[in-house]
């Protein structure tokens, strides 16, 4: 046997079958089923981290997901993960793990300092300590903080395993395996429900793995347990799932499991998850969540070796593993005896059971005496010796007024406290489940929810075993809405305890409990918590943020029933009217990469292709992301930098053709007898005289008046619209014509469809546009009598179906083809082909923006920004002045919308042609405006206009129409202001000779 | 996530639909006051309790209808059609 506390005999784990692993650095021996607390106590040890606060020496306290002190980190490179409880972490061969929040050493940690700053550090000391000077806040505080306080450090590689996401649907879920939740799937399975049974160890039993005193039905308990399992597993309507922790409850019976399925394994198979969420929508779900052990508030409560009595009875049972060679024991409750009693079969000196109560009595306490433990009465336990491991316990009469008397010293190396158990509330409180405070066992129960949920067993302060199992059955029927269910005959147990503490212990004199920890993980003492109360915070929830007790990763799962008795106490009040904190999810942390799953890289995001996409890539083109589209930004020549690249493009616009693939754009068919209605009563602009094959620009209003959308609109026929909207706005605006034709107007007789990936565009702009195009579309007209500017023609291109529009986006005489996606390619290559010889060139979306920017075209979202009016933005000639209502117009009118003050979209040029204002630059009204003063507006879109051979902005500055020809000043960080001249936004061609041409 | 009953295709997760906001708003003509159109605009009850609001089943057949929620506990208690009058549901918490 390896390890020096491993009792031979003892234990599920499997002593055929040793595992060598690594603690921060050397070599631990161990057995298949150890954890690494186990297989560490084994050894002797039970320093295995550091506190987050002062650095002090920490050992478990627990033997299971409620750990709050030995966090370690497992694991190395992208596997890494930090603050894994040792209790949890099941051992394999070859795996590492290291201590925590400490430097230089886990025996030696300088950062231990902090503890002798315990009094620079109370309650609050984030808010009051640290906030003067301001100026030492970056410099001095914070680096301080950081460095000294905080728990594992995040792994640096990216993370190579991957994590699934699965979804399910049940009859009954059932959380947790220990008894109760074994009878109610049991229950619930045997009349045919589909049901889910997870825990969040690695096998089911829960405390049956730790009780060697019951026998049901004639079996030892792990007997038992085993045979309830091999029944269940017979089962084909009951899906079994461990290492599994619950750990969200949403509304509508929605539970989200977290499931760990290869950290375990040495060599997991390859195609693997490392870890699964089970997002599981359950009819009826039963919590069978089990209760905790609360620690006792002491002075030195946090030493190494002092632990919940049940957690010794646990590495007893489980793991074969004595906590110590001499114990003390002190509680509050019965269930400790039978701890005591276990461990001295096992060989373990129990050098004394303290019992805070003051005629404990019963069979246990009667057996514990009789087997000649000393049992004393009405004693607690006033400090514990020792730095690195407990060496002793100043124990102390307390009488019946909480007085305490002269103590004395025993020495000991393992400190067992028993403060009685809490329920676990915390998956139905996210239920919404209401609690209800029982003065009998002075803890918290779960009261009505509105979910459909119930809960079985000690969970709801069912404590005794025969009744849990038939609490248990009772819940697994009632959930599967079964009559007859199996029974069991219990024919040995202990009665459930009674007593109970909850807050800090009494103490002789004035002792300032300054080392007396609530909270282990987030170092909050009693005195911090007293320090709150005294400092005026009454609510729980403030003394809960001022101090953070409970809100460290274990979320107060041993903490807060003692906190609040602390404050319970302090105040004078009973518990049930102080309340108790939100419970908040999860119930256990969960690794970020089971939270992202299969959403990482490629799969974070749906990509969207143009379907010139592929072209573009092979014409060497720079991509930019658009909304979720990936898009060509430009298409640099060797040696070219954007700019020069860009303007290139430009330049080929304006003096020949480009061509571009538009096919981004937003499309929609509005369609149907009242088509045109519709349209009118959408848009601010009027289409009723808008003849067939005729298009307009269309400006989109929200009711509240301001800009939402924009596009052309072509008519294809009287009942039959070709909508274009912009690359972003598509399913927005889509989704606003559905809310209004569905809910406002339902008398219009209208159909819409997307049609945005059905229709590719080419846009073909330039002088030399109708030269490249005409001899391509199968004899259509296009000359410039017979198409002119804002028109289109249907037709074909090669035999390919084709909607022509003759728009611009650039000022230059376009084309925008509009032809089916599936053969926009090859129309493409065709227009490409026939360009050739005149010079055709490709742009893309920054050549686009430069050239609409030297027209004055705005971009909804880049001038607008959703306060926008159409005046605002130069458009007021697009608002219909005829029509009686149309989305926007009552809004239009009020006074605020109409003030002269608002901000206008302008031109602005700065004096020297080659600086380019930086876009989000604000406008003031002079080069030493004092800091801060009020903006004037700001600069909307900037860039370098090949065509006029200097820099051009577009701004929104108040009331700047009416300023055109006067300046301003733009200054940047650096103190300096740019003096601009605001103009007109129409840099380039303001007749339109060359789009009508 | 919310399991929610579209009256034309049955419960289905949350994750398939668009919320709309408070339902019932009517949107008054253009010809009403400031006052009325800002009200309609912007004023909403921000219930606690029994809230008549807007869906829409944008991942699934596309219609918009309205639900009663408790905004305090999430629970349903009606879905119904566009056009149809609330339902007469108290406040049942
Ligand atoms: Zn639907």
């Amino acid at each position: 046997m390896s390890g020096a506390f491993r009792l031979a005999g003892r234990g599920c784990i499997d002593t055929t079958r040793p595992v060598v692993f690594r603690f921060d650095g050397r070599m631990v021996r161990g057995y298949a089923g150890d954890t690494v607390a186990s297989a560490l106590l084994a050894e002797g040890r039970h320093l295995m981290g550091r506190s987050f606060k002062y650095h002090r020496p920490r050992g478990p306290v627990s033997a299971g997901s409620d750990e709050p002190n030995a966090l370690i980190g497992v694991g190395e490179g992208g596997r890494y993960t930090p603050n894994l409880r040792a209790t949890q972490v099941e051992i394999h061969d070859g795996m590492v793990a290291v201590s925590q929040n400490r430097a230089p050493s886990l025996r030696f940690d300088i950062g231990a300092l902090n503890t002798l700053a315990a009094p620079l550090l109370p309650a609050g000391f984030y808010y009051k300590t640290f906030m003067w000077p301001r100026r030492f806040w970056d410099k001095v505080y914070e680096p301080l903080i950081r460095r000294a306080a905080g728990l594992g450090r995040a792994p640096t590689a990216p993370d190579p395993d991957h994590y699934a996401l699965h979804y399910a649907h049940c009859d009954v879920l059932v959380v947790g395996g220990g008894p109760a939740g074994l009878a109610a799937a049991l229950a619930a399975g045997q009349v045919g429900a589909r049901v889910i049974l997870c825990d969040e160890n690695a096998e089911f039993g829960g405390s049956l793995l730790a009780d060697t005193y019951s026998l049901i039905d004639g079996l030892a308990c792990g007997e038992w347990v085993a045979r309830i399992v091999a029944e269940l597993e017979r089962l084909p309507n009951v899906q079994l799932l461990t290492r599994c922790s619950a750990f969200h409850y949403g509304p509508h019976n929605m539970v989200a499991l977290n499931q760990r399925l290869s950290d375990h394994l040495a060599t997991p198979p390859a195609d693997m998850p490392r870890e699964r969420i089970w997002q599981v929508r359950a009819c009826e779900v039963v919590l069978a969540a089990g209760a905790l052990e609360r620690a006792l508030v002491f002075e030195g409560n946090d030493r190494p070796g002092i632990m919940l009595a049940s957690a010794a009875r646990a590495y007893l049972h489980r793991y074969g593993v004595a906590c110590g060679r001499k114990a003390v024991v002190v509680t509050a409750d019965d269930a400790a005896y039978r701890v005591a009693l276990d461990l001295a079969e096992a060989g373990v000196k129990i050098a004394a059971i303290a019992d805070l109560r003051p005629t404990p009595g019963g069979p246990l306490v009667e057996a514990a005496r009789a087997r000649g433990i000393e049992v004393l009465p009405a004693t607690t336990i006033q400090r514990a010796h020792g730095h690195l491991r407990v060496t002793g316990a100043e124990l102390a009469p307390v009488g019946a007024d909480g007085t305490v008397g002269k103590g004395w010293r025993v020495s000991c190396d393992l400190v067992l406290m028993s403060g009685g158990f809490t329920p676990s509330l915390h998956l139905h409180s996210q239920a919404r489940g209401a609690l209800r405070f029982d003065d009998a066992l002075g803890v918290y129960l779960p009261g009505e929810s509105i979910e459909r949920v119930r809960s079985a067993g000690s969970c709801r302060g069912v404590f005794a075993l025969d009744d849990v199992l038939r609490d248990g059955v009772a819940a697994g029927l009632a959930a599967a809405g079964g009559e007859i269910g199996p029974a069991w005959t219990v024919m040995r147990q202990d009665a459930p305890g009674t007593g109970g503490f909850a807050g800090a212990l009494p103490r002789r004199g004035p002792g300032h409990l300054a080392l007396a920890f609530v909270d282990f993980q987030n170092d909050v003492t009693a005195k911090d918590v007293k320090l709150a109360v005294r400092e005026g915070f009454r609510s729980i929830e403030h003394v809960k943020r001022y101090t953070t007790t409970g809100m460290a990763t274990d979320q107060g799962k041993g903490s807060n029933v003692n906190a609040l008795a602390i404050v319970s106490n302090v105040l004078g009040r009973r518990p049930e009217e102080i309340g108790l904190t939100t419970y908040r999810p999860p119930y256990t942390p969960v690794t970020f990469g089971a939270f992202a799953g299969h959403a990482r890289g490629d799969q974070f995001d749906p990509l969207r292709l143009p379907p010139m996409d592929a072209w573009a890539r092979a014409q060497g083109a720079v991509f930019e992301d658009v909304g979720p589209w990936r898009r060509a930004r430009y298409f640099p020549r060797a040696g070219e930098d954007m700019a020069v690249a860009v303007a290139r493009e430009c330049r080929a616009v304006r003096a020949v053709a480009g061509i571009f693939d538009a096919s981004t754009l937003g499309k929609i068919e509005v369609a149907g007898p009242d088509a045109a209605e519709f349209m009118n009563r959408f848009y601010v602009n009027a289409w009723t005289k808008l003849g067939v094959g005729k298009c307009r620009y269309g400006l989109v209003c929200r009711d509240s008046g301001f800009v939402y959308d924009d596009g052309v609109v072509g008519r294809i026929a009287a009942d039959r619209f070709h909508v274009t909207t912009t690359t972003g706005g598509a399913a927005g605006v889509l989704n606003m014509m559905e809310d209004y034709l569905q809910t406002e107007w339902p008398d219009l007789d209208v159909w819409l469809t997307s049609i945005t990936e059905q229709w590719a565009v080419i846009a073909l702009q330039g002088p030399r546009a109708r030269d490249i195009l005409a001899p391509l579309v199968d004899g259509l007209d296009i000359s410039a009598g017979a198409m002119p500017h804002m028109t289109l023609r249907e037709g074909t291109i090669g035999g390919v179906p084709m909607r022509l529009f003759r728009v611009s986006f650039t000022g230059e005489l376009g084309y925008e083809i509009n032809v089916p996606s599936s053969q926009a390619q090859a129309v493409w290559d065709r227009v490409w082909e026939a360009g050739a010889a005149f010079g055709v060139t490709p742009y893309g979306t920054e050549a686009m923006h430069v050239l609409r920017a030297e027209k004055g075209y705005l971009i909804v979202g880049q001038e607008t920004d959703g306060t926008m009016t159409p005046g605002d933005v130069g458009c007021s000639w697009a608002v219909s002045k005829v029509k009686p209502d149309f989305i926007g117009k009552r809004a239009l009118a009020l006074p605020a919308l109409n003030a002269p003050d608002r901000l206008q979209m302008v031109g602005v040029l700065t004096e020297d042609p080659r600086l380019v204002l930086e876009e989000g630059m604000q406008l003031v009204p002079a080069a030493d405006s004092p800091v801060p003063t009020s903006a004037e507006g700001h600069v909307t879109s900037s860039y370098f206009s090949p065509a006029l051979d200097r820099s051009i902005a577009i701004a929104m500055v108040k009331g700047g129409r009416a300023r055109m020809g006067t300046s301003l000043y733009a200054p940047s960080l650096d103190g300096s202001a740019v003096k601009v001249m605001l103009v007109d936004p129409v840099f380039y061609d303001p007749e339109g000779a060359r789009l009508n041409g | 996530m919310l399991l929610i009953d579209c009256p034309y295709c049955g419960p289905r997760a949350e994750i398939e639909f668009a919320y709309g906001g408070e339902a019932h708003i009517a949107r008054p003509a253009a010809d009403v006051s400031e006052a009325e159109w800002s009200a309609f605009l912007y004023l909403r009850d921000n219930t606690k309790g029994v809230l008549a609001e807007r869906w829409r089943h944008s991942h699934g057949c596309g219609r918009f209808f309205n639900a009663l929620r408790d905004t305090r506990t999430d629970q349903f208690h009606a879905f119904y059609e566009i056009g149809m009058p609330r339902p007469d549901v108290r406040d049942a918490v």
